[in-house]
């Protein structure tokens, strides 16, 4: 049993890694074709996983409407969404699930017109989060958060035309203040990742790296 | 015999040139072909310097043919002062000279019909020849010798990407080889230190701890991180007899984090305290997720929000969120476009490679500690490098930023 659950996953990931670094330098066809396949497997299994996510949903909002949780409305609603999208992809418009959905059907309907909203809807509330968040944390305590207050104040206006209607100077010190000190920033930060990426997936492939199977090193 | 045959080739050199043609384009360019590198077969590159006393609207013409008598066929149409070899990097280098001569990579050519396209064969040899059309004429160029396409077993393109990683891989097991003999500082890093205080504080209160995960898949480095983390947090929750709550976008994030939270319950002594409806999917999609969790946010008002991973405009619903509750919040992310928001609107954030280093921070092994110094030395290295390389650069001397550009 430990061969299965620790052992075989260990040989597994080091095989595999070992090979996803060599197609990356091999051209060779026979490379390319297992790169595709690996890519292949992933998705299939990816795409079995989901009906354990969607177990794991549907099991979630029971659990909420059986014990009438605090919004467990929400998740009769839910429910309720879920089983008419399911009617209108195996409906399709009278052809079938088999066959491609149809573009008058109602399932793209209830996408293109409930979904689609919503997700955007959600997008929006970002605007009113920045500025709370903005209103919270630009404040000038110290030097730095006075330095912050300021790099942000010329950054906006920089980036709508009232900047440029005040000064020339700000919107050419906001496009400064991006492409140098922001982009040296960033590029730092990338740096230590790409580094950090290599040291982990050396942790993992060589099986040094083992809390993601669960338990301890050991 | 031989003679005969150069005489004619030359004479139908000369007749296929119109006396306006030969005053400007004396004599094609000598071309050089060769195998395409880097590539699994099916391509040649062909390259050959400019004509001379070039008129506007020239084009050059490169035919193939599988035997060298012919037919010829069409492959590609060059227009000249473009397609330099400059252009490639990738395949030529940086020499200056590349600047000067044209290239192009042949996969296939005309039919016997002119419309359709026939590619060509990996292995099977070809002759290539060079036509310089004008608006007065063409002239044809020699004839090669046979060259083919081949399968290569190395992308030489690459050396330099290679010969980095091996260095730096080299240096992380050795650090990892030397950690086992001494003792490593590591600098403190507040996040994870603080860890323990979130989770005191959860278990204080009587609330749960929320652990949230970022939107990529686990195949991606910042998300087995998140994993590693919360292994940690699952045993100190399961110490502190705290409640433990983790959402995700990703079923098959779901099921390791769901293994992963047993198994330390099991460690700490606890299998009666683990609760698999604990560990579950909320949404597949970004913002249906968002709306998910902050809903749990707000009802459930966990004391302790822990995000980690990748994450994109969702963070800030979360963090702002999170904070309007009052919860202590403790993010780690590679993101950089998201740490401005998790910075200002967290309690604590780890921030790029400090969530990668979490796993060995909080465990303090050796061996994890000793791959963080090796990550320390190549920051060393780059750091020494990007020293010389502006310094070589601002002198015009290019050789150390060419060796380190990707090709």
């Amino acid at each position: 049993m430990i061969f299965l659950r620790r052992t075989f996953p260990l040989i597994l990931a080091f095989v595999v890694g070992v090979i996803g670094i060599l197609v990356f330098y091999v051209p060779h066809s026979v490379a390319q074709a297992l790169e595709r396949d690996l890519a292949k497997w992933f998705m299939i299994i990816a795409a079995f996983a989901y009906f354990l996510g969607l177990y794991s949903l549907m099991t979630l909002h029971w659990t909420r409407v059986r014990a009438r949780q605090p919004g467990w409305g929400y998740s009769l609603v839910a429910y309720l969404s879920f089983a008419v999208m399911v009617v209108f992809i195996v409906y399709n418009d009278g052809h079938g699930p088999f066959h491609a959905q149809a573009e008058a059907g109602g399932y793209q309907w209830l996408y293109l017109n409930v979904y689609v909203p919503c997700t955007s809807s959600m997008f929006s509330i970002l605007a009113f989060f920045i500025a709370s968040a903005a209103y919270r944390t630009f404040r000038a305590r110290s030097p730095e958060a006075a330095l912050l207050l300021l790099a942000g104040l010329i950054v906006m206006l920089g980036r709508v035309p009232i900047g440029a209607y005040i000064s020339d100077v700000i919107p050419d010190a906001a496009q400064w203040l991006m492409a140098v000190p922001n982009m040296a920033a960033k590029r730092g930060i990338l740096l230590g990742v790409s580094l950090g990426a290599i040291a982990t997936s050396l942790r993992i492939i060589f099986g040094i790296e083992r809390a993601y199977l669960g338990g301890g090193e050991e | 015999m031989i003679l005969l045959r150069l005489i004619a080739s030359l004479t139908l050199t000369i007749l296929v040139v119109s006396p306006a043609t030969a005053q400007l384009v004396s004599s094609v360019p000598e071309i050089t072909a060769f195998d395409t590198p880097d590539d699994a077969g099916g391509s040649i590159t062909v390259t050959w310097p400019p004509a001379d006393h070039v008129p506007p609207a020239t084009v050059y013409r490169i035919y193939l043919a599988e035997s060298s008598a012919g037919p010829f066929h069409l492959a590609a149409e060059i227009d000249a002062g473009t397609s330099f070899q400059s252009e490639d990097t990738a395949v030529f280098g940086f020499a200056e000279e590349n600047a000067n001569r044209h290239f192009a990579h042949v996969k296939s050519y005309a039919g016997d019909n002119g419309e359709s396209s026939t590619d060509m064969v990996t292995g099977r040899p070809y002759f290539v020849r060079l036509v310089v059309r004008s608006p007065s004429g063409e002239l044809r160029g020699a004839v090669t010798t046979a060259v083919e396409a081949e399968q290569n077993y190395f992308k030489w393109s690459k050396l330099n990407n290679f010969l980095l990683g091996t260095v730096f891989s080299i240096i992380i097991m050795l650090s990892i080889a030397l950690a086992r003999r001494r003792e490593l500082y590591i600098r403190r890093i507040p996040g994870l230190e603080a860890m323990d205080e979130a989770l005191g504080r959860a278990t204080e209160m009587g609330r749960a701890v929320l652990f949230i995960h970022g939107l990529r898949d686990m195949a991606q480095i910042p998300t087995i991180a998140a994993v590693n983390i919360l292994s940690r947090v699952a045993r100190r929750t399961a110490d502190f007899d705290a409640k433990l709550r983790v959402t995700n976008v990703d079923p098959i994030v779901m099921s390791v984090s769901q293994e992963t939270v047993k198994e330390a319950y099991l460690e700490a002594g606890r299998p009666d305290a683990f609760n698999p409806d604990d560990v579950f999917v909320v949404a597949t999609d970004q913002f249906s997720y968002a709306a998910a969790v902050q809903g749990i946010m707000l009802r459930e008002r966990p004391a302790a929000h822990i995000m980690m991973g990748g994450f994109f405009a969702e963070a800030l619903l979360f963090a702002e969120t999170g904070a309007q509750t009052g919860a202590i919040q403790i993010a780690g992310t590679d993101s950089y476009t998201q740490l401005p928001f998790f910075i200002t609107t967290c309690d604590y954030t780890l921030m790029g490679e400090e969530l990668y280093a979490a796993s060995a921070y909080l465990s303090r092994e050796p061996r994890l500690l000793g791959s963080l110094k090796g990550q320390d030395i190549g920051k060393a290295i780059f750091l020494v490098v990007l020293i010389a390389g502006v310094v070589l650069a601002t002198l015009d001397v290019s050789f150390l930023s060419q060796a380190f550009t990707a090709r």
